[in-house]
C-alpha cells in the first residue's frame, strides 16, 4: 500500500512524526534525512538506535496502540523493551483509513503491518551484508541486530540506520514473513504502551490538551432533538464572571450536522458551565416524541402482519395447535456514555483550522470539518489524541465540528469545548431499543424446525429505512441453520437520532434471538448446550446467501461453546437458587461463547457470580490486551443489560447523570474467565464480538435459577423474585 | 475573583478564580494538572478523585474556598520523581487500564484505601472502590491489582 511513495518522502513524513506538532519539523530534515532510517510510515530508527513504531489507529481501550506495534516489532525482530510507540499522525495518504471501528483493526493490519516490519528487516539485513561483504543469506537479524552467522559478527540497527536507509525499499510482497511458530512477541502479555502516562496523570486524552492563550466553551443545544433556536438573550450570559464572549450558532439542523446553539466562552470551564444558567434561550422544537409512545405502537403491530419481509426460507407455519412457543422481547435505547465527555479543541488562523480531537473516525471529522467550515480538507490539520472511551460515540463527528465553527468564530485563539454529562447524554446517537415477537417449532426428535421473527424496529422519520446500527440481516442466526424461516420487519419512524453502539445490531439482536433458542431447548426438554449443538449441525462453513456477507463456520462455534462450557463446569449440578447460562454469537468475524453463573435470592436479588468465555478470534496478539477486551466487553455487556436505558420524553433524553443512567459499580461486578482457541484462521478483532452473547447468558441463567423467563430490559426493572 | 492560595502535591500554587470553583476545574484549568478528570460534575463517577489531607474526596464538588490550607494530592503527586508508588506500579504490571480515563481516580481511591487498610477484603475493596465508575468495566483487575499491591 505505501509503494506509491518513495522513500525520500518518508523520510520527510518521519521527521514530521516525531515532532509531534507539524509546525517546524521540516527545519529537522537536512539533519535527519541522511541517518535515520525510515522505509515506511510505521517504522524510525534513528542511528542511535531508538527505534520508533507509530500506530495508525486511534486508541479508544482496545488497546491498538499498543497491539498494531507488536506486529510491526515482532517481524522487525526488535525487543519490545527497546521500542517507543507513538500515535501516528492523520494521513490518508501514508496510513489509508485510520478508523477505530468495526473490530477491524487487527483483521485488516495483521498482513500488512508483518510486512512492514519485515521490509525493514530484510534492508538491515541487506546493509550489514554489504558492510561486511557477505551474502545475506549468511546473515539474520536477531533482537535488533544483524549477525553474520559463519563469523558471529554482529551490527546493532543503530549503527546500519544510515545505510539502510540509502538502499532501495523492496516491495513488501516479495519479504520473506517469519512462521507463526518463530514468534516470540505476538501472543505474550504486553502491557499498554501509555500505562506509565496513565497512572502518573500525563496528558493524554483530548480533554487534557492545553495550548497558550486558550479558552474554555460550553455549547448549549435545544434539548429537544432537532430543536432550533427561536430568541436568544445573550446579556446576562455576557455578564457572567469569568465570560469573554457568547454568540449563537445557527447550526445545520438536521441530526448529523452541526447542531444550533449557543456557544459561551470564559476563562475557564467552570464559568463557561455555570454562565449556562444565565443563558435566556427560547427553543423552536417539536416535542412530540415519547418513547412511551413508541411502545404502545409496537405492542399493537407485534402480532400483526409486518411491513416488510426480510427472508422467508421453506415453509414457516405456525398454527395455533399448542406446539408453537411464542415470545416478545423489548430492550430500551441506550447511551455509549464515554467516562470522558465529548470534548475538542481547535485554533483558526489564516484559513486553516489545526484540531486536537478524540476521534475514532478523523478521516470522517476532516470532511465534515471542511464541508462545514468551507475550506479545503488540506487547511484542516487534526491531531488525534488518546480517548476515553468510544464504544462508537466517536465515529460522529459533531462535536469536532461544532468546535471547528466555534474556534473561527475566535480566529487566533485556541479553544476547548467541553461537554457537561448532561449534554453527553443528551445528544447521542443512541443504541436503538427494539422488540421482537418470535414464533418457534421443535420437530420430533427435539430439533429447531421452523423460526419467525417479526422484529420492530426505528427509523430515522421513515418507516422504510432503519436507523444506524437498528437493522437485521437476512443472515443472522438462526437463518442458514433452520429449514423453515420467516424474518420481517416493521420500521417505526422516530426523532431520536441513532448510531452505533458497540458491536451495532449483535448487542441487542444476540439478547433476543438466544434467549429464544433457549425457550425452544426448553420446549425441546433439551439441554440448552445440546440443543445449540445440534442447531449448529455438522462440521462446515456455511456460506452466506446471496454472497454478500461472511460465511459461518459451525465448527469453530461449536468449538468455543464447548469451550465455555467445559471451564465453567456445565455439567455440575448446583443449588437451588442458582443457575448457569449460556449462549453464543457470531460478529466481526468472531466466535464467543459465554456460561453465566447466577445466583438469584427468593427476594429477587441478583448476584452475577461468574462469567466465562470462549472466543475464537485465530491467533492472539496481545494476551493481556485480548483478555482485557474479553473482560470488558462482558461486564459492558452486563452493566447495559442490569441498569441502563435512554428514554425519550416530549423529544428530549430525560436521563441526566450516572444516578439516571448507571454503570455497573466494582460491587457487582462478577468473576470473569476468558478461554481463546487459538485457531490458525486469520486473526480478527476483541474489541466487540464478546458483548452480545454476553446478556443472553446471564437472563438464560436467572431462568435456570428461578424457572423465570424474563424478556425485558433493564433487569433492574424486572422482578425477579421466586418462591 | 478571589486569589486562593493552594498547598498542591507538596507546593503553594495560586490560582485566581470564583469562590464556587470546584477544586477539580482549579486544578485542570489553571493548575495546569490534568490528570484529575471530569466524568461528570456530581460526584458520580470518582474520575476526579483527589486526596485531601490523605482522604479521598470527590474535586468536582469541592468549592475552592473550602479547601484552606488542607494538603491536595493528585495523581501527579504521588509518584517520587521517576519513581511510581507500588499501587501505580502494580497499575502497570497487572495493565489494569483500557481506555485509562478513570484509572487516575481509581489509583487516588485504591491509594487511600491502603493507607488505611492494608490487607483489605474483597468487600473492603469492593465498598472503599464502588464509587469509581470504569465505563470499560476493569474491575476485576482493579480488584486484583490492590490485593497484589496490598501484599508488597
Amino acid at each position: 500500500m505505501n509503494t506509491s511513495l518513495n522513500r525520500r518522502g518518508f523520510l520527510r513524513i518521519s521527521s514530521l512524526v516525531g515532532g509531534g506538532f507539524m509546525l517546524g519539523s521540516w527545519n529537522a530534515e537536512a539533519a535527519d534525512e541522511a541517518v535515520n532510517f525510515s522505509p515506511n510510515a510505521y517504522i524510525r530508527i534513528t542511528p542511535g538506535g531508538q527505534v520508533t513504531l507509530f500506530s495508525k489507529t486511534p486508541e479508544i481501550g482496545q488497546g491498538i496502540k499498543t497491539s498494531l506495534p507488536m506486529m510491526v516489532a515482532e517481524e522487525l525482530e526488535v525487543p519490545w523493551e527497546s521500542v517507543t510507540v507513538e500515535q501516528g499522525r492523520v494521513d490518508a495518504a501514508a496510513y489509508g483509513n485510520q478508523m477505530a471501528g468495526g473490530s477491524r483493526s487487527t483483521p485488516s493490519s495483521y498482513d500488512m503491518l508483518r510486512r512492514m516490519g519485515a521490509t525493514a528487516r530484510t534492508i538491515l539485513v541487506e546493509a550489514a551484508a554489504k558492510q561486511w561483504g557477505v551474502s545475506p543469506d549468511e546473515c539474520e537479524a536477531i533482537a535488533g541486530e544483524v549477525v553474520h552467522k559463519p563469523s558471529g559478527r554482529k551490527l546493532s540497527y543503530g549503527s546500519l540506520a544510515s545505510a539502510a536507509a540509502k538502499l532501495p525499499v523492496p516491495d513488501e510482497k516479495s519479504v520473506t514473513l517469519k512462521k507463526v511458530e518463530d514468534f516470540k512477541l505476538l501472543g505474550q502479555r504486553i502491557g499498554g504502551v501509555d500505562n506509565p502516562q496513565i497512572v502518573t496523570g500525563k496528558p493524554l486524552f483530548g480533554i487534557d490538551q492545553t495550548h497558550p492563550g486558550m479558552k474554555y466553551a460550553t455549547y448549549v443545544r435545544c434539548p429537544v432533538f432537532a430543536g432550533k433556536i427561536g430568541d436568544v438573550d445573550l446579556a446576562a450570559v455576557k455578564e457572567s464572571p469569568g465570560v469573554v464572549d457568547a454568540f449563537a450558532i445557527e447550526g445545520t439542523g438536521d441530526h448529523y450536522g452541526l447542531l444550533p446553539g449557543v456557544a459561551i466562552i470564559a476563562n475557564d470551564t467552570w464559568s463557561a458551565f455555570k454562565a449556562k444558567d444565565a443563558l435566556k434561550v427560547k427553543w423552536e422544537a417539536d416535542g412530540g416524541e415519547s418513547f412511551a409512545a413508541h411502545a404502545e405502537k409496537a405492542a399493537k403491530i407485534l402480532k400483526g402482519s409486518a411491513a416488510s419481509e426480510i427472508r422467508k426460507n421453506g415453509t414457516p407455519d405456525f398454527p395455533a395447535d399448542g406446539a408453537t412457543v411464542e415470545a416478545t422481547y423489548h430492550y430500551p435505547h441506550l447511551s455509549h456514555a464515554t467516562l470522558e465527555p465529548q470534548n475538542c479543541t481547535a485554533v483558526f488562523k489564516d484559513g486553516a483550522l489545526e484540531m486536537w480531537a478524540p476521534t475514532q473516525n478523523p478521516g470522517s471529522a476532516i470532511q465534515a470539518i471542511a464541508s462545514s467550515l468551507k475550506i479545503p480538507r488540506e487547511k484542516v490539520t487534526l491531531h488525534l489524541t488518546r480517548i476515553g472511551g468510544g464504544f462508537g460515540r466517536r465515529l460522529m463527528s459533531d462535536f469536532a465540528v461544532e468546535c471547528a465553527v466555534i474556534a473561527r468564530r475566535l480566529e487566533g485563539t485556541p479553544v476547548k469545548v467541553t461537554w457537561t454529562r448532561d449534554q453527553d447524554l443528551g445528544h447521542d446517537y443512541y443504541r436503538a431499543g427494539g422488540w421482537h415477537h418470535f414464533r418457534g417449532r421443535v420437530d420430533q426428535s427435539g430439533n429447531l424446525a421452523a423460526w419467525g421473527d417479526h422484529f420492530v424496529t426505528f427509523g430515522l422519520n421513515s418507516d422504510e429505512r432503519s436507523g444506524n446500527g437498528a437493522d437485521l440481516s437476512g443472515d443472522e442466526f438462526p437463518s442458514r441453520f433452520v429449514p423453515n424461516l420467516l424474518l420481517e420487519r416493521t420500521i417505526i419512524p422516530s426523532n431520536t437520532p441513532l448510531g452505533w453502539w458497540r458491536a451495532p445490531g449483535s448487542c441487542a439482536l444476540a439478547w433476543a434471538i438466544q434467549c429464544f433458542i433457549d425457550e425452544m431447548a426448553y420446549a425441546a426438554k433439551k439441554d440448552p448446550l445440546e440443543f445449540r449443538l445440534a442447531l449448529l449441525g455438522d462440521d462446515r462453513e456455511v456460506p452466506p446467501s446471496g454472497g454478500r456477507g461472511p460465511a459461518y463456520s459451525a465448527t469453530r462455534m461449536k468449538g468455543v461453546l464447548r469451550l465455555a462450557a467445559e471451564k465453567a463446569g456445565w455439567e455440575e449440578k448446583l443449588e437451588e437458587g442458582r443457575g448457569r447460562g449460556i449462549a453464543f454469537h457470531f460478529s466481526h468475524l468472531g466466535y464467543v461463547a459465554v456460561v453465566a453463573d447466577v445466583t438469584v435470592g427468593k427476594d429477587g436479588k441478583l448476584k452475577v457470580n461468574k462469567l466465562t468465555a470462549g472466543v475464537d478470534v485465530g491467533p492472539i496478539m496481545n494476551l493481556s490486551g485480548a483478555e482485557n477486551q474479553v473482560e470488558g466487553s462482558m461486564l459492558d455487556g452486563l452493566s447495559a443489560a442490569w441498569f441502563q436505558e435512554i428514554t425519550v420524553e416530549e423529544g428530549a433524553v430525560k436521563q441526566t447523570n450516572f444516578h439516571e443512567y448507571p454503570l455497573l459499580t466494582i460491587k457487582d461486578a462478577p468473576q470473569v474467565a476468558v478461554h481463546f482457541e487459538r485457531s490458525d484462521f486469520p486473526p480478527t478483532g476483541l474489541g466487540e464480538p464478546a458483548l452480545p452473547p454476553t446478556a443472553p447468558a446471564i437472563f438464560n441463567a436467572i431462568f435456570a435459577a428461578t424457572g423465570k423467563r424474563v424478556r425485558s430490559m433493564p433487569l433492574a426493572k424486572e422482578d425477579l423474585r421466586w418462591s | 475573583m478571589t486569589t486562593f492560595t493552594l498547598q498542591v502535591n507538596g507546593r503553594p500554587q495560586k490560582a485566581e478564580v470564583a469562590e464556587d470553583t470546584p477544586l477539580l476545574w482549579v486544578l485542570r484549568d489553571h493548575l495546569d494538572l490534568v490528570g484529575t478528570k471530569f466524568g461528570c460534575g456530581m460526584g458520580l463517577c470518582g474520575a476526579c478523585t483527589v486526596h485531601l489531607d490523605g482522604k479521598a474526596v470527590r474535586s468536582c464538588m469541592l468549592p475552592i474556598s473550602a479547601v484552606g490550607d488542607q494538603k491536595v494530592t493528585t495523581i501527579e503527586g504521588l509518584a517520587d520523581g521517576a519513581k511510581l508508588t507500588k499501587v501505580q506500579q502494580t497499575w502497570c504490571d497487572l495493565d489494569v487500564a483500557q481506555c485509562g480515563y478513570c484509572q487516575a481516580g481509581q489509583i487516588m481511591s485504591a491509594t487511600a484505601l491502603l493507607a488505611e487498610n492494608g490487607q483489605p477484603s474483597d468487600e473492603e475493596i469492593d465498598s472503599a472502590m464502588s464509587g469509581n465508575l470504569c465505563r470499560c468495566a476493569t474491575y476485576t483487575r482493579i480488584r486484583q491489582a490492590i490485593h497484589t499491591a496490598a501484599s508488597k
